[in-house]
């Protein structure tokens, strides 16, 4: 009874996850099979077999001034590779700052932290892209890269990583040895965080690679423009750009290297997300 | 030992200097730039400048009476349809996933597969969607060619559909999200809790309901929290879907679209005051990521200890 | 005497300073080594690497021209939907003034829609084409005059000039006409489709065998869009009166749709489901296209073979689009910004290699009449080898345009967005009307009502 009971489980489960991966990839199949056809071939309906564009089509997109794409990626790799490195680092830092020591602002700078944890990027967008432009930095990618150095919620993860995995005593121990507070912390500390840092790096590159609304407001020109800027600018595309086999290949250029880095990465995001949780 | 870590408090005061300055400069100069213009009448009419005009609260009191909570309102239902399925499948999927008696083949495939659609950018994904159920899409020619449809469906043309459609979109790309997350509080559950209760003959649906939810009682708040936020902004999707005009009917309208469309006319001005709104929002829910993060309390002892005590008194009251 | 000689002294005098004012003139007016073209598309470049002597080369991937005295052409385009183009251009347009000289806006494009934005005297970002050394009466005395009212301020000064005009026509599938009216021919099919009672009874007809007239309600909205009596805005005011053209427009396009006349799964126009509707599969018998669109849109998407569409007259005269050329105010190269303009839109002999090339019709009274009867070089290969020219030409000669303000785009793309979902039947008559009312105080905030014909 009880064998026929866990054996149904394993059937229901192997069902529901087969069902759901069939929902991640469909699109991706979709995604694929279209950038290989032609806007004619697209035009007679959906066919499940790849059609014969996919040079043709990539040879559009790479040659296509008005819509950078190569650039684009480009772009998209310098801002979100900064990100991730800046926000790690300096993330980690303040972790560090508030974790080892005591000092009087302490508590009232970890309260404040967490306050702004969930504002909304929206709502000072505004106001930052004023500031942004009196500063000389519009139509530039530093905007872009700069403020995150101030992520609250990697603060956060790296806060509770610490406590979890770094004893204060491995601290006290350098000192007697000699070692500066900053060595400290760049040769003990940093490699102590490593999973950490390794998991925040990729979802800080994955969130900067995806963000629309801030570079939408701060980019002007088209050597500048980052991949979802121009994948928004494709659904804008009119009559002369119209070719839908373009466009899917289009976005199957701009997702293909994210996608080859989260597999290569995948075990660390696996893996440091349930090393980082554990904390509890 | 008390003396010594004042001697290096200015240390710490140097390592959090860059993430206060770089916060203060980006973030907080807006903030008050942004707050101070929700007071103005600052606008673009063609390419002419209208304004600053101080005009008070005059724009506060124009979004009270815009249609900001019916916005407000299709923000949550969009936000719903997509987080209850998102919660429930990834608790199930999450139970499944570190349960050592279910052998699950090829168990490293589906959890890297589940996280795959996080990774594309929200509007490359709605984009895709867009071209995938319109009218003479692909979803349709396949419902079509298999004989279960006589019709094409209309997805986009009802309120239904649409909010459906954001509703999945915004499923199918945080789900992977939130299993690894909880996967990773359940692993975090000492192997012994399960072993006993192995022991007292918990079935599984038991053991679930019993020891692992309560147990991840503190993740799941921060996830159902952390999907607030993500759901308060929610932008990229309708945006695209609807080409930004939120159809059938403005149904499909958030409230950071809405703040987008006053961004495009430049009016800095009631941008602002709706910025100001939402802040006050963000504020309240802040509040409570606050109150739930920094409960130091995570697993009751000090609650037990109380309540220990509470009933110590009562007795030698009574 | 001494009169004469103060004369000859003076004449002298002039003679010299007015030389010396013309070197110092051509020394202050050196012209920049870079010329930026703000547009939404390749069209214009297309046109004028073909029929400009002075181009030398373009890049491959289509963003610099070179010309043969070593300037340079930058090509900045930017998608038009969305208001993107316009958001890109404002921005460079405001900081003109500021910009070093190779980064000012030299020429930029305007669309029929917004180009009263642009061509507005307060303004003042469009250069008056006097202010060139063109004189409209006299150089471009050979254009359509409706291209040259569109193109001038409310004082009537002309700020821009088109090479290109865009009368609309029907054109339509040979196949389904002959099969539902026995017979193809552009001239007896005209006669079906001439006004509007007579294309709702075609319409009824078109439905029994199973064709729809045309693809979407938003087809049709130029017509009733273009004949509307005062414009949508009246200067100086802040009130939108919605026009009893547009009412119509609402009303006869619910009774088609409803009627299914229209094919109900295709809503709006520059989307999926449009253009699968120009393709072989379809049952869309018509279209109401302009020259550019039977070039650009129509023929891109058609997967049949060449002859199977037609043009014939359509059931109302109609503008759609047009492209107009503007120098931009601070330009440091006005004689390239005249010469262009020149070149593009004033010479006979230039518009009529645009029009072979390209099928545009543009914008040349007398070319136009030689090009509707002169089948040999004006034929379409798309169209089987009619020459549409002999139906642009008339519907051209014909055309009133509407009066035009500074929101035309907004009120043309929110009434068409907000009534929608009224004839798709989310919402009933008042709300999608309420609706446009919330959608157009957003867009323009200066905007304080809305007021509806009886």
């Amino acid at each position: 009874m009880k064998k026929t009971g866990s054996s149904f489980r394993t059937v229901f489960a192997h069902i529901v996850l087969i069902l759901l991966s069939f929902m991640c990839l469909f699109f991706f199949y979709v995604l694929i099979i279209n950038a290989t056809r032609s806007h004619a071939d697209l035009q007679k309906g959906f066919s499940a077999l790849p059609g014969k564009n996919f040079l043709e089509n990539l040879k559009n997109v790479a040659n296509d001034g008005s819509f950078p794409m190569f650039r684009g990626i480009l772009n998209s790799i310098v801002v979100s590779g900064c990100s991730a490195v800046l926000c790690t680092y300096f993330s980690s830092l303040t972790a560090y700052g508030l974790y080892a020591y005591e000092f009087k602002a302490r508590k009232a700078a970890f309260t404040f932290i967490m306050a702004i944890l969930v504002m909304p990027t929206q709502v000072t967008a505004m106001g930052f892209l004023r500031l942004v432009t009196k500063m000389g930095l519009y139509d530039s990618l530093l905007p872009l890269i700069i403020p995150s150095i101030a992520s609250p919620a990697v603060f956060y993860f790296m806060y509770s990583y610490l406590q979890s995995s770094l004893p204060l005593s491995l601290v006290e121990a350098a000192r007697i040895d000699g070692s500066g507070e900053f060595h400290t912390f760049n040769r003990i500390v940093i490699p102590i965080m490593k999973p950490a840092i390794a998991v925040q790096a990729i979802f800080t590159f994955v969130g900067s690679w995806n963000n629309y609304f801030v570079p939408a407001l701060i980019i002007q020109s088209k050597n500048k423009m980052t991949v979802p800027i121009l994948i928004a600018t494709l659904r804008g595309a009119d009559y002369m750009n119209f070719d839908m086999g373009k466009i899917y290949m289009m976005i199957t250029v701009a997702i293909v290297p994210i996608i080859i880095v989260y597999l290569l990465l995948s075990k660390y995001i696996i893996a440091g997300v349930t090393l980082g949780g554990v904390k509890e | 030992m008390k003396k010594k870590s004042i001697n290096y408090g200015k240390w710490g005061y140097l390592f959090i200097l860059p993430f206060f300055i770089i916060y203060f400069i980006f973030s907080l100069i807006p903030l008050v730039d942004t707050v101070r213009y929700s007071f103005f009448e600052y606008f673009r009419s063609g390419i002419k400048e209208i304004g600053p005009n101080f005009i008070g609260m005059e724009n506060y009191i124009s979004l009270l009476k815009s249609d900001m909570f019916k916005y407000g309102a299709n923000t949550l239902i969009l936000w719903l349809i997509g987080f209850v399925p998102q919660i429930v499948i990834a608790l199930v999927l999450a139970a499944w996933f570190t349960d050592a008696r279910l052998k699950i083949r090829g168990k490293q495939f589906f959890k890297v597969v589940i996280y795959l659609p996080n990774l594309i950018m929200a509007s490359a994904f709605a984009l895709l969607f867009f071209t995938m159920f319109s009218t003479n899409g692909p979803v349709n020619s396949i419902l079509m060619s298999l004989g279960w449809i006589k019709a094409p469906i209309d997805f986009m043309g009802s309120v239904f559909g649409t909010r459906s459609l954001i509703g999945f979109m915004n499923f199918l790309m945080w789900f992977g999200n939130t299993t690894i997350m909880l996967m990773a509080a359940v692993m975090g559950i000492s192997m012994d809790v399960f072993e006993a209760s192995d022991l007292d003959g918990c079935n599984s649906i038991q053991r679930f309901f019993y020891i692992t939810l309560p147990l991840i009682r503190p993740i799941l708040s921060y996830t159902l929290i952390t999907s607030i936020i993500g759901g308060l902004q929610m932008f990229d999707v309708p945006q695209i879907l609807t080409n930004g005009q939120g159809n059938p009917d403005r149904t499909s309208m958030t409230l950071i679209m809405f703040l987008n469309s006053h961004l495009k006319s430049k009016n800095y001005g009631m941008a602002g005051a709706l910025s100001v709104y939402l802040f006050i929002v963000s504020g309240i829910l802040c509040f409570f990521v606050y109150r739930m993060t920094n409960d130091n309390d995570p697993d009751g002892s000090k609650k037990a200890a109380k309540k220990r005590a509470k009933e110590e008194r009562r007795r030698l009251r009574g | 005497m001494k009169k004469r000689a103060v004369a000859v002294l003076l004449t002298a005098v002039m003679a010299v300073t007015g030389m010396s004012a013309t070197v110092v003139c051509h020394a202050e007016s050196e012209e920049g080594k870079v010329i930026n073209i703000y547009s939404w598309n390749d069209e214009f470049r297309t046109r004028l690497e073909a029929i400009y002597p002075e181009v030398e080369s373009t890049s491959s991937d289509g963003t610099v021209t070179t010309l043969k005295d070593g300037t340079e052409i930058h090509w900045i385009i930017n998608p038009n939907q969305d208001g993107v183009y316009q958001q890109k251009l404002d921005e460079a347009l405001l900081n003109q003034a500021d910009a070093s000289a190779d980064d000012k806006v030299d020429i930029f494009l305007s669309e029929t829609d917004y180009v009263f934005k642009y061509t507005d005297k307060d303004a003042d970002v469009a250069m008056p084409l006097t202010d060139l050394g063109i004189d409209p009466d006299t150089d471009l005395a050979d254009q359509y005059d409706f291209t040259r009212t569109t193109a001038s301020d409310s004082d009537g000064v002309q700020r821009g000039s088109t090479w290109q005009c865009c009368p609309g026509t029907l054109v339509y599938r040979r196949d389904i006409a002959k099969e539902v009216f026995g017979t193809d021919d552009p001239a007896e099919v005209g006669e079906k489709v001439k006004d509007w009672d007579t294309m709702k009874e075609t319409a009824a007809q078109l439905k029994e065998k199973g064709y729809y007239t045309f693809s979407s309600y938003a087809d049709t909205f130029r017509l009733y869009g273009n004949s509307i009596a005062q414009s949508w805005v009246q200067p100086g005011e802040t009130t939108i009166t919605v026009d009893q053209k547009i009412m119509d427009w609402v009303n006869d396009s619910k009774e088609w749709l409803d009627a299914g006349y229209l094919n109900p799964t295709v809503k709006g126009q520059w989307n999926d489901d449009w253009n699968k509707a120009m393709g072989s599969q379809s049952k869309v018998f018509a279209f109401l296209f302009p020259a550019w669109g039977i070039d650009f849109t129509l023929s891109p998407n058609w997967d049949g073979d060449a002859g199977s569409w037609a043009v014939t007259n359509p059931p109302q005269e109609y503008n759609w689009g047009g492209s107009y050329i503007h120098a931009a105010t601070g330009t440091d190269n006005p004689e390239h910004a005249k010469d262009i303009i020149l070149a593009m839109t004033a010479d006979k002999d230039n518009l009529l290699k645009i029009s072979e090339d390209y099928s545009d019709f543009t914008n040349t009274k007398s070319g136009m009449a030689e090009a509707a009867t002169d089948d040999a070089n004006f034929s379409s290969e798309f169209l089987g080898g009619q020459n549409p020219f002999a139906y642009f030409a008339p519907v051209a000669e014909n055309i009133k345009i509407a009066p035009l303000s500074a929101y035309d785009q907004g009120c043309v793309e929110l009434i068409q967005n907000s009534f929608s979902d009224y004839f798709q039947g989310n919402v009933d008559f008042d709300k999608a009307k309420a609706n446009f009312e919330t959608a157009i105080k957003e867009r323009y905030p200066e905007i304080s009502e809305v007021t509806w014909p009886e």
